[in-house]
């Protein structure tokens, strides 16, 4: 058979070229468990599930073409997007639109934009090129310096203040330098006097900050506000046992007592219907998926393209672990969705773009570093 | 040196490889932690949390509390509540909104408006469970749809308390309105932490006290647990917190007075204030035209919001808060005031008033020709001699009138409890510079100096800022915040708190000089520009006449107003306090394009005073004046 003068078996050999099996399959596993559990947390209504189906064919197409570029060429977008991420950084801080009480926002025009969002990027993407720069001939300096560029926007994003994204965001660079060998002295050092600083920055932190801390610790203070989201989740998961209440059949979820049932709260819903075993299974895919990633990065030809596999591996573990923990109650609640399970298009699209540059990686591991 | 940096690559990339299995034990961890507590939760615990789970088929239901009334210093019932059946969709359990209303329309009434204001909804709430499609179902309506329930999934009777303003557009921009809770606003009381005592409310004020006494209107939710069905249905109330009602908020408007004042008005666009002098209450506000709040209380349909956004005579602007306009010769009290107190004039000192005065080259015209010949400072008061406060401004320079009346409140808000308030333009070599980007227009002329002495050029003020510089003379100097509300009753306990009298300032004015002012503006009603208005008045008063332009005018240009579009004309406004001696109302009156300020303003001003101080009532609403009746009075203003 042949289509438009290609014999089709080129034309599949061409398609599938530099999809990792591996990564794919599990990505897409986790993906259709979101699918499920957003059927049944719509109630049966297909139309949200229609509209993420549509988000995940457009998610896989930016996968499979991320896939096909060399990292050399992604390297090259490393300084301007940090550039250009801290520039509106500067700029939200500066003219951005306040939303909740916090200036997340640039707005352009009719869109809304939100420039923390693109540094979660941005920041790995930047240090990764940094070290692969100063290759062989890292000092302590260069840990400085790279602790200045990380500072620099995760303060800008805490004193938005969006404490959840700056985590994400210090978390993401803290992978790189981590992984680029920072001494462990210096590790120590600076956990220590992270430590020390909590009791200050407690100080400094926004009454809601620390309402919501509060709230963690005893979640029945405030049965109507912060503390119910809390609450009701943690019913949910325990009400769901070893077997859960089965697929569709899940009370909490269907008398309407778990909020942002669709996003950031979705994995109540899963692990209300599905009991420990379908929790078992979901850190088995997560767990199989962060394996993949390490190893590719372990056999990654160049410092660069090492540190970002690694750090974007463990992105997907952090948000994976902040999610879950946080529908378990054992961690704060931030806005972070569930990696590849969550209702939301932005988030499919950029989870799959960081499946495609660990498949472009991978791909392109034998090729001599130039 | 090659080879020490290659043993540092073959280094670096031993040390990545162990660091890789430290983060790989890292996520083993972590995701041991989190297995831990799911088994925690879902074997150890789980018997605790299926009880919970169970439980929760008992749900807590958010109660929202009825919200406080609006009531006058009379206690006559501006807003109130009634309960009436609703139909509502929710919208997340119904696949296509448009067959299901199609559906509906066969049992129910469902006009066009209903359907875009239900997608006007749909568009500005966000996650809310239920809207509205049809409001104040007849009892017969309420039997067809239960007896068809079984038809539809996510529609639903509910019974709700419905806002009703009896006295319509009447006070409209005082009392405001509510209305739906917009996604904007839900982020508004998230911002202040409000949020969790909104869970069970859909409304929320959206302008007038309304709005800014929305928190004492509110009330606390109360909650109510009942047992559910599968379904999510209610089936009975288990034990409740009950709500408490939000607080009635008494004003310290007489809604008669009110009344009076707004029919005065007729048709005609204008603002009116009328302060208590000795404590800063409100008695009357008026911004025409208004429009009738219960529109809003449901959610405003397309149809009616297009009518009053886009009228020409702007209705939902609040013209007496936010309206700025020239004070015009309403101004020359304060600034024969200012003369006295700083020296430059005595009551005594006359001056010639020949129709003009000339500064540099620029002739500054006097509104009557031929002008008022020998005047002192009563006759430029009682016949408002131009020239004379020309010469005035002239000598006493910018700096002394911008500090003078400054200390009277003009050009900063009052602190009026209603939200919008503009703080107007005080002008001033300073407020030039800092309001201009040009250096040539950054600069103070001298020849600006002479209009601002007459109330015109740059001077922009609200009715509010008037009315209070008013009662703060009328006071003598002592000024107090404007405000609406007298007091807040707590519905439950019966318990009333008064908002107390706050005190501005005090300006210090000698009581002398303010006999000479007050002297003079009595003349006004009794033999000057206002005497045809206040003839046979049963109460002593003073007064000033004001015309404020709207277009500027050529030199040696005549004002002809017949000759000028309506919406271009001259603003009439009057000012008086009643009576003399311990004032018992300081009222402000501003019709826009009224033209001369005795004939259009001055007679609204006096059916208000003849209702107050007398409780007359005017036999028919007084119509304006015709308009071909030009200046025939000797006094021009």
């Amino acid at each position: 058979m042949e289509i438009a003068g290609y014999p089709l078996r080129r034309l599949r050999a061409r398609a599938i070229e530099g999809i990792d099996a591996p990564l794919f399959l599990l990505a897409l596993a986790l993906a259709a468990i979101g699918l499920a559990t957003l059927y049944s947390a719509s109630y049966g209504n297909a139309s949200r599930v229609a509209s993420q189906l549509a988000s995940l064919a457009m998610a896989l197409a930016a996968m499979w073409a991320v896939a096909q570029v060399p990292p050399q060429t992604l390297v090259r977008f490393a300084l301007p997007a940090y550039v250009l991420a801290l520039a509106l950084l500067l700029a939200v801080a500066l003219a951005g639109e306040v939303v909740n009480g916090a200036r997340r926002w640039l707005s352009l025009g009719v869109l809304r934009f939100q420039p923390s969002e693109m540094m979660k990027i941005a920041m790995p993407l930047m240090l990764a090129w940094y070290f692969h720069r100063r290759e062989g001939a890292i000092r302590l300096r260069d840990f400085a310096l790279a602790g200045l560029l990380l500072a620099v926007p995760v303060l800008l994003v805490a004193r938005q203040p969006d404490l959840g994204t700056a985590l994400l965001v210090a978390a993401a660079g803290f992978y790189v330098i981590f992984l680029a060998g920072i001494g462990w002295k210096v590790l120590a050092g600076l956990a220590a006097v992270t430590l020390a600083s909590l009791l200050p920055l407690w100080g400094l932190m926004h009454d809601y900050q620390r309402k919501r801390i509060l709230t963690l610790l005893d979640p029945s203070t405030d049965p109507l506000g912060s503390g119910y989201h809390i609450i009701q989740s943690t019913i949910a998961v325990g009400s769901g046992g070893i077997t859960g209440k089965g697929w569709l059949n899940g009370s909490q979820t269907h008398l309407e007592f778990i909020p942002e049932r669709h996003t950031d709260f979705i994995f109540a819903v899963y692990s209300e219907e599905f009991g420990l075993i379908g929790n078992v299974v979901l850190l088995a895919l997560y767990s199989l998926l962060v394996a993949r990633g390490l190893s590719i990065a372990a056999a990654a030809p160049t410092p660069f393209t090492r540190l970002f596999a690694g750090a974007v591996t463990m992105i997907f573990f952090t948000y994976a672990f902040v999610n879950m923990g946080m529908v378990a109650g054992i961690l704060p609640v931030v806005g972070v969705p569930l990696p590849f399970v969550s209702y939301g298009g932005t988030s499919l699209l950029t989870l799959f773009t960081g499946i495609g540059i660990l498949m472009s990686i991978h791909r392109h591991r034998k090729l001599v570093q130039t | 040196m090659r080879f020490a940096e290659l043993k540092n690559y073959a280094g670096e990339l031993r040390d990545f490889q162990l660091r890789l299995g430290i983060v790989g034990l890292l996520v083993l961890a972590a995701f041991g932690l989190l297995l831990a507590r799911f088994v925690w939760l879902q074997v150890l615990q789980h018997d605790a949390y299926r009880a919970k789970a169970e439980e929760n088929r008992i749900a807590v239901v958010p109660v929202a509390p009825s919200r406080g009334l609006v009531l006058d210093r009379t206690g006559e019932v501006l807003a109130r509540n009634y309960l009436a059946y609703t139909l509502e969709i929710f919208p997340a359990q119904v696949r296509n909104l448009e067959s299901t209303i199609a559906q509906l329309a066969e049992f129910v009434d469902i006009q066009p408006r209903d359907r875009a204001r239900f997608r006007k909804l749909l568009q500005e709430t966000r996650n809310a469970e239920s809207l509205p499609i049809r409001t104040r179902l007849t009892d017969e309506e309420v039997a067809r749809i239960a007896a068809n329930r079984w038809r539809f999934t996510g529609v639903d009777i509910k019974a709700r308390l419905f806002r009703q303003y009896p006295y319509g557009e009447i006070a409209s921009h005082v009392i405001g309105y509510i209305g739906r809770i917009t996604t904007r606003d839900l982020e508004r009381l998230e911002e202040q932490e409000l949020d969790a005592n909104y869970r069970g409310s859909d409304y929320i004020g959206k302008a007038g006290i309304e709005a800014s006494y929305q928190q004492e209107l509110h009330g606390i939710t109360g909650l109510e647990r009942v047992e559910i069905d599968a379904a999510g249905r209610g089936i009975r109330a288990l034990s409740r917190v009950p709500a408490q009602a939000g607080n009635n908020i008494g004003l310290t408007l007489d809604i008669r007075l009110q009344e009076v004042a707004e029919r005065a008005f007729g048709e005609r666009r204008g603002a009116l204030v009328a302060i208590e002098p000795s404590t800063g209450g409100v008695l009357a506000f008026v911004s025409k035209p208004g429009y009738d709040p219960n529109l809003f209380v449901d959610g405003i349909d397309p149809q009616s919001w297009e009518a009053l956004n886009n009228s020409p005579d702007h209705p939902l602007n609040n013209r007496a808060i936010a309206g700025v306009y020239p004070p015009g010769s309403t101004f020359k009290p304060y600034m024969a005031l200012a003369a006295l107190e700083l020296g430059k004039r005595t009551a005594r000192t006359t001056i010639n008033d020949p129709g003009y005065f000339v500064f540099g080259d620029r002739r500054f015209r006097d509104s009557k020709p031929g002008g008022h010949g020998t005047v002192d400072m009563y006759k430029s008061i009682v016949m408002s001699s131009d020239v004379y406060y020309y010469m005035l401004a002239n000598d006493l320079g910018i700096d002394a009138i911008a500090g003078f009346m400054k200390r009277f409140g003009f050009g900063t808000r009052t602190g009026i409890d209603l939200e919008g308030e503009a703080a107007g333009v005080l002008p001033s070599p300073e407020w030039k510079q800092a309001r201009f980007s040009r250096p040539e227009q950054q600069k103070w002329y001298a020849g600006e100096t002479i209009s601002v002495g007459i109330g015109q050029g740059y001077n922009a003020y609200t009715p509010a800022q008037l009315a209070q510089a008013l009662a703060t003379l009328a006071n003598n100097g002592d000024m107090f915040r404007p405000r609406l509300v007298s007091h807040v009753d707590n519905a439950r306990t019966g318990e009333r708190r008064y908002v107390e009298p706050q005190l501005v300032r005090q300006v210090q004015l000698r009581p002398e000089h303010l006999a000479v002012v007050k002297h003079a503006m009595a003349g006004v009603n009794t033999e000057g520009t206002a005497a045809r208005a206040f003839a046979g008045a049963q109460y002593s008063s003073g007064g000033k006449t004001g015309t404020a332009q709207v277009v500027g005018m050529k030199q040696n240009e005549k004002y002809d107003e017949t000759k000028v579009a309506e919406h271009l004309r001259d603003h009439s406004l009057y000012i008086v306090f009643a009576p003399l001696e311990g004032p018992k109302i300081a009222l402000v009156v501003l019709v826009e394009n009224g033209g001369f300020g005795a004939r259009a303003a001055a007679p609204v001003a006096r059916t208000v005073l003849d209702y107050f101080l007398l409780g007359k009532l005017p036999a028919t609403p007084r119509k304006p004046a015709p308009v071909a009746e030009v200046r025939t009075d000797a006094a021009s203003d």
